[in-house]
């Protein structure tokens, strides 16, 4: 650490005013907080700082992160070597080498586009690296499908970076969650590569790694699909899955929202360390319980309806996002009572979604985006009942 | 053309400093909705300028004779007949481009742009600056719808006009239309875009 310090003392003066590399000066100040807590002090006014910044807070949520992107490449490996049929052959360590070789060019091409928008940016705008795209350059790449094109996914990117984050001023100041609108991007325009039967399983090898699939045009579909589909889950089709393959997300879906259990990790470790709210994340599971149950004794005859509320709740992308994106505190609602209203809606609009649009398979996405944009709204009726309320405890008093 | 500065100003402004589009934000809803291919874009943006420039000359006309208090209906009648005669002449002659436009035609009716011109402009000034000034707004508001267009069907099919441009090769590389081009939302997106260049470019567009 001393070592690093001192390399990056001796090369700082480079990056400052009149330097050789003072083009670069955003890059270096990024990774220079990035390794090291700035030490610098508010300059005026009365600041009250908390011990870790956000760029600390970031990299937690990374960490949490990782679980479910190792299974996720594994899970990666593993669809590809059942499709190819070889699954009885390939060692879990070379599926899990295969999914590293296909999953580490979209975290590549997310960060690269997305950190380089944003480099450009304070660059040009003078001002500090904005440090929250650690977080989304992460999920970007976890919440498609693994069949998604390298140059989709960095169209994607742009245009989540540029319209949802900086037009609105930054990292802090987005209404809604920067990764979800770059999938969001994808689902609506491009919707063959991350929707239908054909993109959840890799079917390719890279580098010698992974097995071809020789069947042309393989499909596999994801649980949700089959459901919709009217195939039964748990039964005696040839798609069937265990308990177990949903809790441990061995099935096709996007890369990183299969593993319920490498989630909970990620959920334990964001709770134990202070930065999601446990109140959204337990009221989004709570009101995907109430809507399934609901539809479940209201609708006999939609298969969708039919599932039970905790399958509702391990398949697709309900887990992921519940712990990773409805509880990002810039996008979610700030109130203490608001944090409830709004995981209820959160996990009640996407089973609503699942269920009753055939043409959605899944809600998760949109439902998250819908309750961003309605979330200041929560918090401005939260804080006005509580000014209300207390302006009644004071006349009454008089 | 010998205009005189006053004439040449209403004639240019709304093409730039006082675009109806992105400055004034009226027409917004029709600019959403035929966008998407360039051919009926083209035909709307005509239509409005032919519209909006006969109804400007007319209202001049009479501008003098018309009660105040019933001045709106008196513009209404103007607007409804000249859109009547253009959707009929569009059906005539253009039947397909017509079904596209659907009821984008009749709702000209509605756009906000041939209201405001006949009130701000058309009630106080005399038939030739009118026209210009009409002519001048139209292809304000064409000329936004065009470029709009542009974006949209180069992007969301790979043709203009109707006409393929990327060619096969480019596809069998990976390459995919956006379909969200074609919806409603990229309009907005792209108008946005034009609006936040537009006041880049002038800073005394931009609001404090």
């Amino acid at each position: 650490m001393k070592f690093l310090r001192n390399y990056l003392n001796k090369i700082k003066p480079k990056f400052e005013e009149g330097g050789k590399l003072h083009a670069f000066r955003s890059l270096f100040d990024g990774f220079e907080t990035f390794l090291f807590v700035p030490n610098d002090t508010a300059k005026n006014g009365v600041n009250i700082h908390d011990a870790i910044d956000s760029k600390r807070i970031m990299s937690i949520v990374v960490i949490a992160l990782m679980p479910a992107l190792l299974v996720g490449m594994y899970n990666i490996g593993l669809q590809n070597a059942i499709a190819a049929g070889v699954a009885d052959t390939t060692s879990w360590f070379s599926m899990f080498l295969f999914g590293l070789m296909v999953t580490l060019p979209k975290i590549v091409v997310s960060y690269v586009v997305g950190l380089g928008i944003e480099f450009t940016v304070a660059q040009w705008k003078k001002e500090e690296i904005h440090e929250g795209f650690l977080v989304s350059g992460m999920i970007i790449p976890m919440i498609v499908p693994v069949g998604c094109p390298l140059w989709v996914l960095a169209v994607a990117t742009a245009f989540a970076v540029i319209f949802a984050k900086e037009v609105f001023g930054g990292t802090g100041m987005n209404i809604v969650n920067v990764a979800l609108i770059a999938r969001a991007f994808i689902f609506f325009a491009y919707p063959s590569v991350i929707s239908g039967d054909g993109v959840w399983v890799a079917t390719e090898s890279v580098m010698g790694f992974g097995a071809d699939v020789t069947v042309d045009g393989y499909t596999c579909a994801t649980a949700l699909q089959h459901a919709a589909n009217n195939v039964p889950l748990v039964g005696a089709s040839a798609d069937v899955l265990t308990t177990n393959d949903m809790l441990f997300g061995f099935m096709p879906g996007s890369i990183g929202e299969t593993s319920v259990i490498a989630i909970a990790i990620g959920a334990v470790i964001l709770l134990y360390t202070g930065v999601a709210s446990w109140k959204t994340m337990f009221s989004v599971f709570a009101g995907g319980i109430l809507m399934s149950v609901l539809f479940q004794h209201t609708l006999p005859d939609n298969p969708v309806a039919q599932i039970p509320a905790w399958q509702h709740l391990v398949l697709g992308g309900f887990c992921f996002g519940a712990v990773f994106m409805a509880t990002d505190p810039v996008t979610s609602a700030r109130t203490e009572t608001g944090k409830y209203i709004y995981g209820l809606g959160i996990g009640a609009m996407a089973i609503l979604i699942r269920v009753l649009n055939p043409g959605y398979p899944e809600g998760m996405m949109l439902a998250i985006l819908l309750m961003n944009v309605t979330a200041p709204f929560i918090d401005y009726c939260v804080v006005q009942s509580n000014i209300n309320a207390r302006a009644k405890r004071l006349t009454k008093k008089n | 053309m010998g205009l005189s500065k006053k004439n040449k100003e209403a004639l240019t402004a709304p093409l730039f400093k006082d675009n109806p589009v992105t400055v004034q934000v009226l027409g917004i809803c029709s600019a959403l909705a035929v966008t998407n291919k360039l051919e009926p874009a083209i035909v709307m943006g005509l239509s409005v300028t032919i519209i909006v420039a006969m109804a400007n000359v007319i209202i001049s006309l009479i501008r003098n004779t018309i009660p105040n208090r019933i001045r709106i209906i008196v513009q209404l009648v103007v607007v409804a007949a000249l859109v009547t005669l253009v959707s009929e002449v569009l059906k005539a002659y253009a039947y397909d481009v017509s079904v596209q436009l659907s009821v984008y035609i009749g709702l000209i009716i509605t756009n906000c742009i041939l209201m405001g011109r006949l009130e701000a402009f058309a009630m106080q000034n005399k038939p030739w600056p009118s026209f210009l000034d009409g002519i001048g707004n139209g292809l304000g508001y064409a000329m936004i719808l065009v470029i709009v267009a542009f974006f949209r069907e180069f992007f969301g099919t790979g043709a203009l006009l109707g006409y393929q441009i990327i060619p096969q090769s480019v596809y069998d590389a990976g390459y995919m239309n956006n379909g969200l081009m074609l919806m409603t939302p990229a309009a907005f997106i792209l108008i946005a875009c034009i609006v936040w260049y537009q006041r880049a470019k002038d800073e005394s567009l931009q609001e404090k």
